[in-house]
């Protein structure tokens, strides 16, 4: 197995008497996608945040890249190559979609002061930007205001912006949320041949999807991970039934 | 979009008629008022990048107002009082020359907008509303205090400073001299909106995370955008130095810096021209109904009131519809 892009070690955080991630370590390699699962309220959206830098651990350790990030926030850190998805779409609401994208590329390239050329006439960013739309369907909403997408659009918007920063990695809080059957369904196609552009920690609640795009799966239960593994092993994996597979195994 | 274009046109038109028609119609009063206009509406051109496209709300852009008004004061203070300013490194006695005022006074509010900008943008919301607001008092109280330069009384410039190729005693003279720097402050904002920059600011005021997320530091691009607010209205402040012939720390005070938003809130938060729209409307009102009655701020209230509740596009707004930057 190659060397891991993203590692985790013992990464823990504490909000009052709730222990939202406690000592949890996972890592990512190169090519996989990694299913990050587990019941409402586990912890994996701190989990997320605390490996983009949105949030500061207690304890533990996030490097990425072969560097320690520890004490990098989050805008370093996405420039070294991290791009998050929100659970819950974030985009600038009063811009359109393609300038959402723009700018993910304009921060890509280092040059975010320049004062006087408007960025419309800059086709260095205006055509990537519309490459990125074109691939997750979106190209002919380009200039639309993004208050005016529905809840889809703005779902594959968010997925977009994370391919015009050319990560090294993919973080995606439940993409799927919301999408509806056929868009799960395309967007998992997608993301199955996008493991190989760069590898995806995928937290995601829509179990058919995880099952048929992870290669390694961990659960995560009250802060703490319980087991990791392929498809198969977590299935079989008592310890997954009792605490969290329960229902959904019975149907 | 397009419908805000003619009317910034109109606007901008209509500022150089009028005094362009006093001329002819011989009152020079008319002029000076709309050089007050074109001046304020300036500073209002500077908070709104702060304000407008940032959603940075400073209650001190009357520290860089008067900053750029005091450094027009000193200079020319020392000029005319043949008394050098510092002897070391070289002997430097002030000076009467308008662009290399405007230029200190520019230097100046750089410097100072980069520690206020760099100690108030670590807090949000009311707090920066709060922090602005005490940087601008304490400036304030410095100058009504240090004896130097007039104290509580201001200081006076005798004779208006000097531009080359200028009588700038001209009320008309000096009004261009204004209203060029205004159509330099739209033209530059205007760029700025629609740079890489200016996307980049739209989006820290409507969403730091997802600024953070791409990869760009939202304090970086709020802080720029500080500066370059407070370098305009500084360039303002100097202007209106010059208009009035007079300093003081008036100019200093937080009336002036809640002056220079309602230029802003009036004429509509964010659109390019609205700072004028406000500035004109702000000095008309001051105009006609000041000499109606004293309470003619009662009624600026209650139409800032109605602006506030009904129409947050404000004057420009009303007459263009849907929002304009970017």
């Amino acid at each position: 197995m190659s060397e891991a892009i993203l590692k985790v070690d013992g990464v823990s955080k504490r909000f009052g008497s709730l222990q939202a991630t406690d000592n949890v370590s996972l890592d990512l390699v190169p090519g996989e996608i990694h299913a990050l699962i587990g019941p409402n309220g586990a912890g994996k959206s701190t989990l997320i945040k605390q490996i983009v830098g949105e949030l500061p651990q207690d304890s533990g350790s996030v490097s990425f890249d072969g560097i320690v990030v520890d004490r990098l926030n989050a805008p370093s850190r996405a420039k070294l190559g991290m791009a998050r998805t929100f659970q819950i779409s974030s985009l600038a609401l009063e811009v359109s979609a393609l300038h959402n994208v723009m700018l993910a590329i304009q921060a890509r390239s280092g040059q975010v002061f320049r004062f006087f050329k408007p960025v419309m006439s800059e086709t260095s960013l205006t055509e990537p930007a519309l490459e990125s739309l074109e691939k997750v369907g979106l190209e002919a909403k380009a200039d639309v205001k993004t208050s005016d997408l529905s809840h889809g659009e703005r779902r594959k918007l968010e997925i977009a912006i994370a391919l015009a920063m050319q990560p090294k990695a993919f973080l995606m809080d439940e993409p799927m949320a919301g999408m509806g059957p056929e868009g799960s369904k395309q967007l998992t196609e997608y993301l199955d041949g996008l493991r190989y552009q760069a590898p995806i920690l995928l937290v995601e609640h829509d179990m058919d999807a995880v099952f048929q795009l992870a290669n390694r799966i961990s659960v995560l239960v009250y802060g703490a991970i319980i087991a990791t593994g392929t498809a198969d092993e977590i299935r079989a994996n008592p310890l997954v039934r009792e605490a969290y597979l329960g229902d959904e195994a019975d149907d | 979009m397009f419908r805000e274009n003619h009317i910034n046109l109109i606007l901008l038109i209509g500022l150089l008629v009028v005094p362009i028609i006093a001329m002819f119609s011989d009152e020079p009063f008319i002029i000076s008022l709309s050089t007050k206009v074109a001046i304020f509406a300036l500073a209002g051109v500077g908070l709104n990048i702060a304000l407008g496209f940032g959603g940075l709300v400073s209650f001190g852009h009357a520290a860089f107002f008067g900053l750029g008004g005091y450094a027009a004061g000193i200079l020319a203070s020392h000029a005319l009082n043949f008394e050098p300013m510092f002897n070391w490194p070289f002997e430097f006695s002030g000076t009467t020359s308008m662009p290399v005022i405007w230029l200190v006074a520019i230097v100046v509010t750089f410097f100072a907008a980069l520690i206020i900008g760099t100690l108030s943008l670590r807090t949000g919301g009311v707090y920066f509303i709060m922090i602005t607001l005490a940087f601008a008092q304490m400036i304030f109280y410095f100058a009504i205090s240090w004896p130097a330069y007039g104290g509580e009384d201001g200081l006076s410039i005798y004779v208006r400073n000097e531009f080359p190729g200028l009588n700038t005693l001209d009320p008309i003279s000096f009004f261009a001299i204004c209203y060029a720097l205004l159509l330099i402050g739209v033209g530059f904002s205007w760029a700025l909106i629609h740079s890489r920059f200016g996307l980049a600011l739209n989006v820290a005021r409507q969403n730091t995370l997802r600024l953070a997320s791409t990869g760009i530091a939202p304090f970086r691009v709020r802080l720029t955008a500080f500066v370059i607010s407070a370098m305009i209205t500084g360039l303002a402040g100097a202007l209106y130095a010059d208009l009035n012939r007079f300093v003081s720390p008036s100019m200093l005070s937080w009336q002036t810096s809640g002056e220079i938003m309602v230029f802003v809130i009036l004429g509509g938060v964010g659109r390019l021209c609205g700072p004028l729209a406000g500035a004109a409307l702000f000095i008309i009102l001051e105009h006609n109904l000041g000499g109606v009655t004293e309470f003619w701020q009662f009624l600026l209230g209650l139409l800032l009131l109605l602006v506030v509740l009904f129409a947050r596009g404000g004057i420009v707004g009303i007459l263009a519809g849907g929002r304009g930057n970017v």
